[in-house]
C-alpha cells in the first residue's frame, strides 16, 4: 500500500520577473512508517513541493499534476477536505518555529486549540493531552511549561514544541522542512535523535527536506535528490553515499568538508544554480557537469531506474560517473564569473538576488 | 620564536542589559558576552573559532575589529593595544584588520555598485588615490576573486549569493590588510558554492600571506580551513588546539560532545558513531554557573567544577578543565540514560 | 601549456570588455512604477495640472484682479462659465474671472505644499538619520525636543502666527515648514534605527568610514524610498493644511488667492445658484489629491515590491 503518491508534480509562481518554474514534473511515493529524504540547494524546488502537498502555497504559486494521499486526492483540494487532512493525517514542522507558533499565545492554549477544533475535545483534555505530548518530545517540566509564551523557550524547545504540536492528531505522515537549520548541532542531533525516536513509537512516515547530506545519512531510508525542481536521482540511502549515480550527487558529496576525514582541497561545483525563471529545455545541471555531453545541452534526461529502486535522470554513462572520468573540465573559478545573462529580457524586474545562470564560461574538452 | 600577529589576553566584552520590568533608575546588570579570552595568532595562521550561538564567538570578533567596546588587551605585531586606541589612532589599524560578514548580500549597500562597494575602504584610508588608480585597483581586485571586472557598474542585487560574498571579499583584501575575520563567511551559501568560497579564501590566504580568524558554527567547515582552533563556550574559551590534536583527540569534553554531534554524510559511519548527549540548556549569559561555565551540562562534571574556575592551561593544546581526557563510554552511556 | 595559454588569452579578452552596465534598484523602481496604471494616470493629471498652473495664464482673457463690470451684480444671470465672454469658468462673486483665478490659486497652492514637503524632506531626513544613527543622548535629546514640538498644537501657534505678524506668503511657508518636518523626522528616525543594525553598515564602520560619510552614503540613500513616499503623501496634507488656513480667511491675502479661499468663496455663495464658483476649484484640488495618492500608492510598491 502507497501512502503518499506524487505524480508529475508541477509548481508555477507568477513574479514579476515572470514565472517561475519551481518544481518540474516530480514523481514520488511514500510507504507507510518510511522516512524519504529530500535533499536540494536553495532554488531546488524542495520545499516548494512539500508546499504545494500540503496546500500551503503562496497567493502567486500555482500546482498541477496530481498528489494522492492514502488514495485521495489532496493537490488542489477543497479546502474542508485539505483542512481535515492536514489535521488529521499529515504534519509539518518548519524550519523556524518562531515563525509558526503565534507569540501572543501560550503554549497551553495554541496546543489545546487545535484538538478542540480538530478531535471536539474539551478544553481540560485538550490542556492534559498537551502536556503528555510535550513529555513525549522530551520536554522537561512540561506541566509546568505549558503555561509558558514561545519565546520563554529556547530555540531547541520551541522546535520540540513545534514537533509536539505537529504530533497531537497523531498524523500518518509528517513533513519536515529543514527542522534543524536554525539550531546548533547539539541541538540538532537531539531533534533528529527525537524525530527517529517519536517515528518508531507513533509508526508515522516522514519526509524530511533539507540541504544537509549528513542529516539524512543518519535519518532517511531512501533519498531523492533534486536540483532545477526536477529530481535527480534517488536511492536508497547507503547506495546513494556509497555509489552516487548522478553528477551532481557525487558532485555535492565532494563539495562538504568532512569531519571524519582530511581533504586536501575540496572540488567546488563551478557555477551557480539555474534561474528558474528561464529554466533551460535541456538538463539543468549541464552547464556545470563535467560528463555532459552533447545531447545534455539539447534534451532532457528522464529518470530512470537502473538498478532495484534506484533511479537517475542523467545521459552521462555510470561507468564513467563511478570512475570519475570526465568529459570536460570547467575550472571554477572561470565558471564562477559568469554574471547574470546579459541577454535577460529587458522587461524583467527581479526582486532581489537572482542566481546568476551558470557557466556559458570558457570550457575545453579534454583531450585524450 | 616570532611575535605574533596578535596577541589577546583576557579580552571582555560586557553589555549592560535592563531587565524587563526594571525600574528606570535601577542599575542596568552586565551580560558578559565574552568572558575573558586568550589567544594569540601568527602571521599568516588560520584560526578556527567554533562554538554554538550564544558563545560569544561573533561578539569577539566585533571587538577585536572595535565595533564594541571591550576591556583586557589585543596587542598588535607592533605592539599597540587595539582595545585601548583612541578612534584616531586604530584607524591606522582598521586598514590591517578588515572583516568578511555573514549575510553576503546584507553586507553590501543596496544604493551603490560593485566598483563603489568595493573602493570604500580604499577612498577611505588612502584619500589621495586618482579616480582612475582606484578604479584599476578595483577591477584587478576583482579578477583575483574570480569576477568580471566588466561587472563594476552592476548592483548588488544583480549577482548571486555566492558572487555577493566573492564582492565582500573583495571590499575586505582592497587594502592590502594583514588579517581578515570571516564571521560566519559561508553559512549562508548553498552546498556547491560554499566549496568555492573555501578554496577562494584558502587561496587569497597562501597567495598573500594572510591570516584568518575563520568564525563558524560548522565544524567540518573549519576543519578543512583552519590550522588551530578555538572553542568557544558561554563567552569562555574551553579548548584551543592545533587542528588535529582537537579533532582527533580533544580533552575537553565540551569539544567532544560538539564533535560528537556533527552528522556524518556516511550512513555506515553515522550509524556507529556515539554521540554524547548534553543535557538541558544554554544557561544565560546573565547569570552564569559558578566555576566552569560547561558544568552544568558536562558528563563528568564533579564538586570541583563548581567550585573553581578551571584555567586554560598548556603550552600548544590548552585545555580549561579540571579533569581532561577522552570521555569514556561508560561516560557516555551514563550521560545517555540521565534524563533530557 | 595550450589550456594555458587559452586561459591567459580569455582573460585578456574578459579584461577588454566593455563594462556592463549595471541596473540600479532605482532604475527597477523607475520600470515598475511606469508599470502602473493608477500612478502613471496620476503622474499625469500631476502634470496636465502643473501645466495649467505654469502656462495657464497666456489663454486667459482676464487677469485675476481685474473685474468684469458687465457682470458684476448680475452674477447669476451673466458671470456663468462660458467661451463668448472669455470667462472659461465663469467669474467670482465681484465679477472677477474665475478662469484667472484659478490659475493663480493653483500656482500658490501646489507652491505651498511642494515647499512644505521639501522643507519636510531636507530637515526631517537629516534630523532624524543623525538623530538614529548617532543614538543615544544625542537621539534622546533631539527626538524630545520633536515631541515638544508635537506637543504643541501647530493650528492654533499657526493661526497666532498669521494674526500676530500679518498674513503673508512667506508666513504661510515659515509656518508650514515648522510643522512639517516633525512627523517626517520620526519616520526617519525609526528606519535608520533598523539600518544601523544591517552589516553593510557594521561594514563600513570597520572600515573606519566617518559617522558623516555613513550618513550620508549608506544611511539616507536606503531612506529615500520611505522618504519620497512619504513626501507625496505629505504634500496634498500640505496643501490641505493651506486650504484650512484660507478657508478660515487666514491664509494668502487678497487679490492673490489658493484653492483654499476659492473653495471657501464658492461654498458661500453656494446658495445663490453659482454653483461654478466651489465647483471648479474643488475639481482641480480633488484631482490634484487623487494624483498625489495615486503617484505615493504606486511609489511604494515600486520602492518596496516584497510588500506585496
Amino acid at each position: 500500500m502507497v501512502l503518499l503518491n506524487i505524480n508529475d508534480l508541477h509548481v508555477r509562481f507568477d513574479t514579476n520577473d515572470g514565472v517561475v518554474h519551481a518544481v518540474n514534473g516530480v514523481d514520488l511515493t511514500l510507504e507507510p512508517g518510511e522516512t524519504l529524504g529530500i535533499v536540494g540547494e536553495s532554488g531546488s524546488g524542495k520545499s516548494q513541493l512539500a508546499f504545494a502537498v500540503m496546500g500551503l502555497l503562496a497567493a502567486n504559486g500555482r500546482a498541477e499534476g496530481s498528489a494522492r494521499f492514502d488514495g485521495t486526492e489532496i493537490l488542489n483540494a477543497k479546502p474542508r477536505v485539505l483542512n481535515k487532512v492536514r489535521a488529521e493525517k499529515i504534519a509539518m514542522v518548519f524550519q523556524d518555529p518562531m515563525t509558526s507558533l503565534n507569540p501572543y499565545m501560550r503554549v497551553a492554549d495554541q496546543m489545546a486549540e487545535v484538538l478542540v477544533l480538530h478531535k471536539g475535545m474539551s478544553k481540560r483534555d485538550a490542556v492534559t493531552e498537551s502536556v503528555r505530548m510535550l513529555d513525549a518530545v522530551k520536554i522537561p517540566d512540561a506541566k509546568g511549561r505549558v503555561r509558558l509564551y514561545p519565546h520563554e523557550f529556547s530555540g531547541g524547545m520551541r522546535q520540540r514544541v513545534m514537533i509536539a504540536m505537529a504530533l497531537l492528531c497523531r498524523p500518518q505522515l509528517l513533513i519536515a522542512d529543514e527542522p534543524t537549520t536554525a539550531l546548533d548541532v547539539t541541538v540538532q542531533a537531539q531533534i533528529m535523535q527525537l524525530l527517529a525516536d517519536l517515528q518508531t513509537e507513533f509508526g508515522m512516515a516522514m519526509i524530511l527536506i533539507t540541504h544537509d547530506l549528513g542529516v539524512v545519512a543518519g535519518s532517511c531510508e531512501r533519498v531523492a535528490v533534486m536540483y532545477g525542481g526536477r529530481i535527480r536521482e534517488q536511492a536508497p540511502v547507503a547506495p546513494l553515499f556509497a555509489d552516487p549515480a548522478h553528477p551532481y550527487t557525487q558532485g555535492l558529496l565532494a563539495a562538504i568538508p568532512r569531519i571524519d576525514e582530511t581533504e586536501a582541497e575540496l572540488r567546488a561545483i563551478p557555477g551557480a544554480p539555474p534561474n528558474m525563471t528561464h529554466p533551460p529545455a535541456s538538463c539543468a545541471y549541464a552547464p556545470r557537469c563535467p560528463y555532459r555531453l552533447a545531447e545534455c545541452e539539447t534534451e532532457r534526461p528522464p529518470l530512470e531506474g537502473f538498478a532495484p529502486d534506484r533511479k537517475r535522470a542523467c545521459f552521462a554513462a555510470l561507468d564513467d560517473i563511478r570512475a570519475h572520468r570526465h568529459r570536460v573540465s570547467i575550472t571554477a573559478d572561470e565558471a564562477a564569473t559568469a554574471g547574470p545573462l546579459e541577454d535577460e529580457p529587458d522587461d524583467a524586474l527581479p526582486d532581489a538576488a537572482v542566481a546568476g545562470v551558470g557557466a556559458a564560461a570558457a570550457t575545453h574538452e579534454v583531450k585524450q | 620564536m616570532s611575535r605574533p600577529l596578535l596577541d589577546v589576553r583576557d579580552l571582555r566584552v560586557s553589555f549592560p542589559v535592563r531587565r524587563a520590568g526594571a525600574m528606570p533608575w535601577t542599575p542596568p546588570q552586565d551580560l558578559h558576552a565574552v568572558g575573558g579570552v586568550d589567544f594569540t595568532l601568527k602571521p599568516g595562521e588560520t584560526l578556527g573559532i567554533v562554538g554554538e550561538s550564544g558563545s560569544g564567538k561573533s561578539t569577539l570578533a566585533r571587538a577585536l575589529i572595535g565595533l564594541v567596546p571591550a576591556t583586557g588587551r589585543a596587542e598588535w605585531v607592533d605592539g599597540a593595544d587595539l582595545v585601548d586606541l583612541s578612534p584616531r589612532q586604530m584607524m591606522k589599524y582598521r586598514a590591517d584588520i578588515q572583516m568578511v560578514f555573514q549575510d553576503p548580500l546584507a553586507s553590501l549597500n543596496p544604493r551603490m555598485n560593485v566598483g563603489q562597494i568595493i573602493a570604500e575602504p580604499l577612498t577611505t584610508h588612502r584619500p589621495g588615490l586618482s579616480r582612475s588608480e582606484v578604479k584599476a585597483r578595483v577591477k584587478e581586485m576583482m579578477e583575483r576573486v574570480g569576477l568580471l571586472p566588466n561587472q563594476i557598474n552592476r548592483y548588488p542585487h544583480e549577482f548571486s549569493g555566492g558572487q555577493c560574498q566573492r564582492i565582500g571579499i573583495a571590499r575586505a583584501l582592497i587594502v592590502a590588510p594583514k588579517l581578515i575575520i570571516c564571521d560566519e563567511p559561508v553559512s549562508a551559501l548553498d552546498v556547491s558554492i560554499q566549496a568555492q568560497v573555501i578554496n577562494l579564501l584558502i587561496r587569497l590566504q597562501k597567495d598573500l600571506g594572510l591570516a584568518l580568524i575563520f568564525i563558524a558554527h560548522d565544524l567540518s567547515v573549519v576543519k578543512h580551513i583552519s590550522d588551530r582552533v578555538l572553542v568557544m563556550y558561554l563567552g569562555k574559551v574551553m579548548e584551543i588546539a592545533p587542528k588535529d590534536a582537537l579533532f582527533n583527540a580533544s580533552q575537553h569534553p565540551y569539544t567532544q560532545a560538539l564533535l560528537s554531534a556533527v552528522p556524518i554524510p556516511d550512513p555506515a559511519r553515522e550509524a556507529d558513531k556515539a554521540v554524547v548527549p548534553l543535557t538541558g540548556d544554554l544557561p544565560s549569559p546573565m547569570n552564569p554557573p559558578s566555576g566552569c561555565v560547561f558544568r552544568t551540562r558536562c558528563p563528568r562534571a564533579q564538586a570541583l567544577c563548581a567550585e573553581a574556575v578551571p584555567p586554560l592551561e598548556g603550552t600548544d593544546r590548552r585545555t580549561a578543565c579540571h579533569f581532561p581526557g577522552p570521555l569514556t563510554e561508560a561516560e557516555i552511556a551514563a550521560a545517555r540514560t540521565e534524563p533530557a | 601549456m595550450v589550456i594555458e595559454q587559452d586561459k591567459m588569452r580569455s582573460l585578456a579578452d574578459t579584461m577588454a570588455q566593455a563594462e556592463v552596465k549595471g541596473r540600479s534598484p532605482w532604475a527597477d523602481a523607475r520600470k515598475r512604477f511606469v508599470r502602473n496604471k493608477a500612478a502613471m494616470a496620476g503622474l499625469v493629471i500631476l502634470v496636465l495640472v502643473t501645466l495649467f498652473a505654469a502656462f495657464g495664464d497666456y489663454a486667459a482673457a482676464w487677469s485675476n484682479e481685474e473685474l468684469d463690470y458687465n457682470v458684476m451684480g448680475q452674477v447669476r444671470e451673466l458671470g456663468a462659465p462660458s467661451i463668448a465672454t472669455g470667462h472659461y469658468f465663469g467669474t467670482d462673486d465681484l465679477g472677477r474671472d474665475l478662469y484667472a483665478r484659478t490659475v493663480q490659486g493653483t500656482r500658490i497652492s501646489l507652491m505651498v505644499g511642494i515647499v512644505g514637503a521639501a522643507i519636510a524632506v531636507i530637515v526631517g531626513t537629516l534630523y532624524g538619520a543623525t538623530a538614529g544613527y548617532v543614538g543615544g543622548r544625542t537621539d534622546q535629546i533631539m527626538m524630545r525636543l520633536v515631541d515638544i514640538l508635537m506637543s504643541i498644537p501647530y493650528m492654533f501657534v499657526l493661526i497666532l502666527l498669521l494674526v500676530v505678524f500679518g498674513r503673508s506668503i512667506g508666513m504661510l511657508f515659515l509656518g508650514i515648514g515648522l510643522i512639517s518636518w516633525l512627523d517626517m523626522s520620526r519616520i526617519v528616525r525609526g528606519q535608520t534605527l533598523t539600518l544601523k543594525n544591517r552589516e553593510f553598515i557594521e561594514a563600513a564602520q570597520a572600515t573606519g568610514v566617518s559617522s558623516w560619510r555613513i550618513i550620508m552614503r549608506h544611511i539616507v540613500p536606503n531612506l529615500l524610498g520611505v522618504v519620497a513616499v512619504y513626501a507625496t503623501l505629505l504634500v496634498p496634507l500640505m496643501i490641505l493644511t493651506e486650504s484650512f488656513i484660507s478657508f478660515l480667511g487666514l491664509g494668502v491675502q487678497e487679490p492673490l488667492t489658493s484653492w483654499g479661499a476659492l473653495i471657501s468663496e464658492g461654498a458661500a455663495t453656494m446658495n445663490y445658484g453659482t454653483l461654478w464658483q466651489l465647483a471648479f476649484p474643488l475639481f482641480f484640488f480633488c484631482i490634484t489629491l487623487f494624483g498625489f495618492f495615486f503617484v505615493g500608492d504606486g511609489l511604494r510598491d515600486a520602492l518596496d515590491p516584497k510588500d506585496r
